[in-house]
């Protein structure tokens, strides 16, 4: 049915306050979400949208009485590394951080420090997930009323480094009748908290989940790490794959960075031609044409 | 942010990693004065952001202080590569017994640092890596524990580096794996490492690279003790005019982001799209369908009329643009209306029809309906959700393809 939330996912946003925090508290709370609190230092005894404000993570844990599963992390990037650490150190176990421009030294620390609390992070600059008509955690969609346009429970787990692709990609899968199972955008950035094959094992062990879809650019080993893993784990699940930003292979675009921090062509093994022959070689089916996405999946599955 | 060798070399210096005693100097009454107090042979080096100096005649060895004068005269006058140098490094002439090669860079896949080492130093680390793998030694650093000197030793060990060399490597690779992680950077490498015939290491060549993120952290490093200034960008190729001003409109409000890049194209459908990922998307299906892109935009978190406007005018006063397409994946923040009273404010302060100049408009999502009625009023064509990127793309590719032929 999904991955990573469920109904009863409770969690707290960390900057509430900020005007686009703000307005993704709303969103979140409109679609159904469960957020149980918010955090800015200093601000402690405000309400957001009817949410409860404290001064630190540990004093919103108190306020609900048990643990929470999930924090957003959206404050300045200066800031976000003590915020995630201060999230996972009180007991946290999913961070959507969506904070743009954080030096990758930063993402790798708190990245490490998920890994040995078994957190896990999603971003950063990601527009989080969402589970249609149960959950969604982060500004993924829009609007409660948008999102519920784009997104419909269906078969397909997608996962993108574009926010805006994500719900462009799941729309027309939902126009299509096969609906969306879970969808993550995982963030543009060179180093990111979870990668396509990291969340692969979550989607495997989900029933409901019958297909992947991944939009990809150039830059970056991730396609690489995901075909090696559909080439050694035999996966139940058939892949589709959009590769955007082609002409970035053009010799006169190479080295300059496109969309994304991690959208850069240093070698060629980044390349777009490249990571297209191994997504290929693994079995992963590559589309051309974004609006081949829906018939490509009906064909993997058979249906 | 790219750094000069001579900058990087102080910066291995400040890690306490040893250097020559060289030299950075801008005449060639300066290059005859180092030579003269370094009192020996040496070597004139070029100082450009370019690789392949030394083919291109920007590295020269000199006998003598007047022959260095010269060679500086000569170099500093020598383009490379389409870049002109900005000074020249002396640098006394080493008595190198053995070349290694010391490295850290980033591995995406692992999060951490990667330290690399060879005993092949002086030619590319990637032929090594190929043909002799086993002179290679790799290792990842932690991103939280400090880096153990028994780490780079391990790394060094690997390549069958034994005896005193090893010893005297060891400081030098685990000083630089600390320098990367410290200052932010993305490459920090030692190129070749030097032993020379006394058994003492020197880093002879430096590569470093820093994040462009962590800049504003770095200041001390950048401004301070490098003094390069603020607007010393070193941008791989000089922004054009249309990328310049885009920039401009940009920075003058705060409120969404728009941006703007024509290198390498020069067509004659403007575009104006976004966000990151439909911008790619869209670039890739107009050229896909024979159409001729004349720049490449992103617009996104919700800009304001003027700032979408601003860049649908530069875009539309581009060279040879006879129609723009306005065109981006399902919007969820910024709104629809918005765009839609900037691309035809745009058209209008040039003197144009919205209706002939928008070959199309495709951005659905939030305040569409109110994007629409704006759109209805002026004629121009748009479409929703149910039309793909590809094939919103495919429009106006057609229309201008029709225009051409009438």
């Amino acid at each position: 049915m999904s991955i990573l939330l469920n109904k009863d996912t409770t969690f707290i946003v960390q900057g509430i306050t900020g005007r686009e925090a703000v307005n993704l508290t709303k969103e979140c709370l409109d679609y159904g979400s469960k957020i149980v609190g918010g955090v800015t230092p200093g601000r402690k005894g405000r309400e957001v949208h009817g949410v409860p404000v404290f001064d630190t993570v540990e004093q919103a844990v108190d306020n609900h009485g048990s643990q929470i599963d999930g924090s957003i992390v959206t404050v300045p990037p200066g800031f976000t590394k003590d915020a995630v650490i201060e999230a996972i150190d009180n007991g946290i176990k999913l961070v959507v951080v969506v904070t743009e421009r954080i030096p990758r030294g930063d993402v790798a620390e708190m990245v490490e420090f998920a890994e040995l609390n078994d957190a896990r992070i999603i971003g950063p600059n990601c527009l989080g997930l969402i589970v249609p008509e149960v959950c969604k955690m982060g500004g993924i969609g829009g609007p409660a009323k948008d999102a519920s346009k784009s997104y419909k429970p269906g078969v397909v787990g997608v996962m993108s480094r574009s926010g805006g692709m994500t719900t462009e990609i799941s729309s027309s899968l939902t126009a299509a009748g096969l609906g969306v199972s879970t969808a993550v955008s995982i963030g543009g950035d060179a180093i990111i908290g979870s990668t396509y094959a990291e969340l692969m094992p979550y989607f495997e062990a989900d029933e409901e989940t019958r297909a992947i879809v991944i939009y990809t650019e150039p830059g970056g080993r991730m396609e690489a790490q995901l075909a090696d893993w559909q080439a050694e784990n035999n996966s139940r699940l058939p892949i589709v794959a959009f590769m955007a930003g082609k002409f970035m292979d053009d010799e006169s675009m190479k080295g300059m960075t496109f969309g994304h921090a991690g959208t850069i062509v240093e070698g060629k093994e980044d390349s777009a031609t490249e990571k297209i022959k191994r997504l290929e070689a693994a079995g992963i089916t590559v589309v051309e044409r974004i609006d081949e996405i829906p018939d490509a999946v009906k064909e993997r599955i058979g249906s | 942010m790219i750094f000069y060798e001579y900058e990087a070399r102080r910066i291995v210096e400040a890690a306490g990693i040893p250097v020559t005693r060289y030299g950075f100097c801008q005449t060639p009454e300066e290059a005859r004065k180092i030579a003269e107090e370094i009192g020996g042979p040496t070597v004139i080096k070029s100082q450009v952001l370019t690789g392949g100096r030394m083919k291109a005649g920007g590295v020269k060895f000199a006998d003598t202080p007047d022959e260095a004068a010269q060679y500086a005269e000569e170099i500093l006058k020598l383009e490379i590569n389409g870049h002109m140098p900005v000074g020249v490094l002396v640098d006394p002439k080493a008595e190198v017994k053995q070349e290694y090669y010391a490295s850290v860079v980033w591995d995406s896949t692992a999060k951490k640092p990667l330290m690399l080492f060879s005993d092949m130093g002086g030619i590319d680390i990637e032929q090594v890596a190929e043909e002799h793998p086993d002179h290679v030694g790799r290792g990842h650093i932690s991103n939280l524990l400090p880096v153990g000197d028994y780490e780079a030793k391990q790394v060094i060990a690997a390549t069958g580096v034994t005896g005193s060399q090893l010893n005297r490597a060891t400081p030098i690779l685990a000083k630089l794996a600390r320098l990367f992680r410290e200052k932010d950077m993305i490459l920090a490498e030692i190129n070749p490492l030097a032993e020379l015939t006394d058994g003492t290491f020197v880093a002879l060549d430096a590569h470093m690279e820093m994040e462009a993120e962590a800049e504003g952290r770095q200041k001390q490093l950048l401004r301070k003790d490098l003094g390069i200034a603020e607007e010393d960008t070193r941008d791989s190729y000089v922004p054009s005019e249309f990328e310049k001003n885009v920039k401009e409109i940009d920075a003058a409000d705060h409120r969404g982001v728009i941006q703007g890049k024509d290198h390498g194209f020069e067509g004659n459908l403007g575009l104006v799209i976004g966000a990151g990922g439909g911008s790619l998307t869209l670039t890739d299906a107009v050229r896909n369908q024979g159409g001729k892109p004349a720049n490449y935009s992103e617009i996104g978190g919700n800009p304001s009329v003027a700032k979408a406007c601003g860049l649908a005018k530069e875009v539309l006063k581009k060279d040879g643009v006879e129609k723009i397409a306005v065109m981006m994946s399902i919007v969820s923040n910024t709104r629809v209306d918005i765009v839609a009273r900037g691309v035809i404010k745009a058209c209008l302060e040039l003197g144009k029809d919205p209706a002939e100049t928008i070959a199309i408009f495709r951005i659905p999502g939030a305040w569409e309906d109110e994007g629409n009625k704006i759109l209805d009023y002026y004629g121009v064509e748009y479409c929703d959700r149910s039309v793909s990127l590809w094939d919103a793309a495919g429009r106006a590719v057609a229309k201008i393809q029709e225009g051409a032929g009438a």
